[in-house]
């Protein structure tokens, strides 16, 4: 339902600004042009869209999403110690982290829903902190390879699409970072449970 | 030939070198690779029809302009360009209008300019954080949610003042 209210808001206000500054022609153009241009981007988006999924399903073939979970356990271990008791909550961990780094959504949310669950068992309904802290992970995402946003740079004519690669990096350490330390921060405030 | 220009052909003649060492079918994975990413573009086609309708209405109508003047003190003082406000406002809300946002700012100053370069780092380094947040909860059953949501909106602010200074820094 959020949905049906963002695109009620935006198109009455576009009637309504476009009423009060005499745009309506250009309001009238721009929607049966937006119509045309998504379906346009998406075509356009596709060649690389298609080509760097390829790429990194060969790379999470060869190993690497093993890797990254080899690397990350120690840091999970640290970040939910309580979790991490359970091995098969860990090994769901693990592969959420790692499904996220890689950008493959459809498995990340699964793992990280049963790992979710596990750590919710038994607890009446209330969030734990190391909950929140998994959730706060997953809503500050890291991507190795934002391939949607490359794709769309490059459909709009960008020379080098993937030269924002750095500037994601670092905007989703620091984005983590700020989330988990607030979260970690409210936990004290908020008592302990 | 500038070094830049070496790295997409060396990385992918890598992955697939180290793809045949391990044994790995790597023409049939990356098919299957780019079946997905094809299945991830029908998904949104639908969404990006709606929203990039609605979008441009927006920015025709004058309303985007409306918003970027009433948000520009704020974002300007954190030196946050302040045509990227609706791409804030509607990020953890929306993937599918986020993406048409972004689009949208992309394709009207150019994904190399300073606004877009801004604009597709947001996108990058944020998710739909109450999307995420009402699957996991709700697989959960989880009904106190307590400081889940100010610590998610806190990092997704984090993320997008961190996303402007980045791109000030590195492409100045």
């Amino acid at each position: 339902m959020a949905m049906a209210w963002v695109w009620t808001v935006m198109v009455a206000a576009s009637l309504v600004c476009g009423l009060l500054t005499g745009n309506m022609d250009a309001v009238s153009a721009a929607a049966l042009e937006g119509a045309q241009s998504a379906v346009e981007l998406t075509l356009s988006m596709a060649g690389i869209m298609c080509l760097w999924s390829g790429v990194m399903e060969v790379m999470s073939q060869c190993g690497l999403s093993n890797l990254l979970a080899r690397c990350f356990r120690p840091v999970l271990r640290r970040l939910l110690p309580q979790a991490s008791k359970d091995p098969e909550t860990l090994a769901a961990l693990t592969a959420n982290v790692s499904a996220n780094l890689l950008g493959l959504g459809n498995a990340a949310t699964p793992l990280g829903i049963r790992a979710a669950r596990r750590m919710a068992a038994g607890c009446g309904g209330v969030a734990s902190n190391e909950l929140c802290l998994l959730v706060v992970l997953n809503t500050a995402s890291i991507q190795l390879l934002p391939t949607t946003i490359a794709s769309v740079r490059a459909a709009a004519g960008s020379s080098t699409p993937f030269d924002i690669l750095p500037a994601v990096w670092i905007s989703s350490v620091f984005s983590v970072a700020a989330g988990l330390g607030t979260a970690v921060l409210l936990s004290r405030l908020g008592g302990k449970r | 030939m500038s070094l830049s220009s070496l790295i997409i052909p060396v990385l992918l003649a890598a992955v697939a070198v180290c793809g045949m060492g391990r044994r790995v079918d790597v023409y049939g994975a990356l098919s299957k690779g780019a079946e997905e990413g094809l299945r991830v573009l029908f998904r949104i086609l639908p969404a990006l029809v709606g929203l990039l309708t609605a979008v441009s209405m927006f920015r025709a109508s004058g309303a985007a302009e409306l918003m970027t003047s009433l948000c520009a003190p704020i974002l300007e003082f954190f030196g946050i360009p302040p045509q990227t406000a609706p791409l804030m406002l509607i990020r953890p809300v929306s993937g599918g209008g986020a993406l048409a946002v972004g689009t949208d700012l992309m394709t009207t100053y150019g994904p190399d300019s300073h606004i877009g370069r801004t604009a597709a780092v947001m996108l990058g380094s944020s998710e739909t954080t109450f999307y995420t947040i009402a699957v996991y909860f709700g697989s959960a059953g989880i009904r106190k949610t307590r400081h889940a949501v100010p610590a998610a909106l806190v990092a997704d602010i984090a993320g997008f003042a961190a996303s402007a200074w980045t791109v000030n820094l590195l492409f100045p």
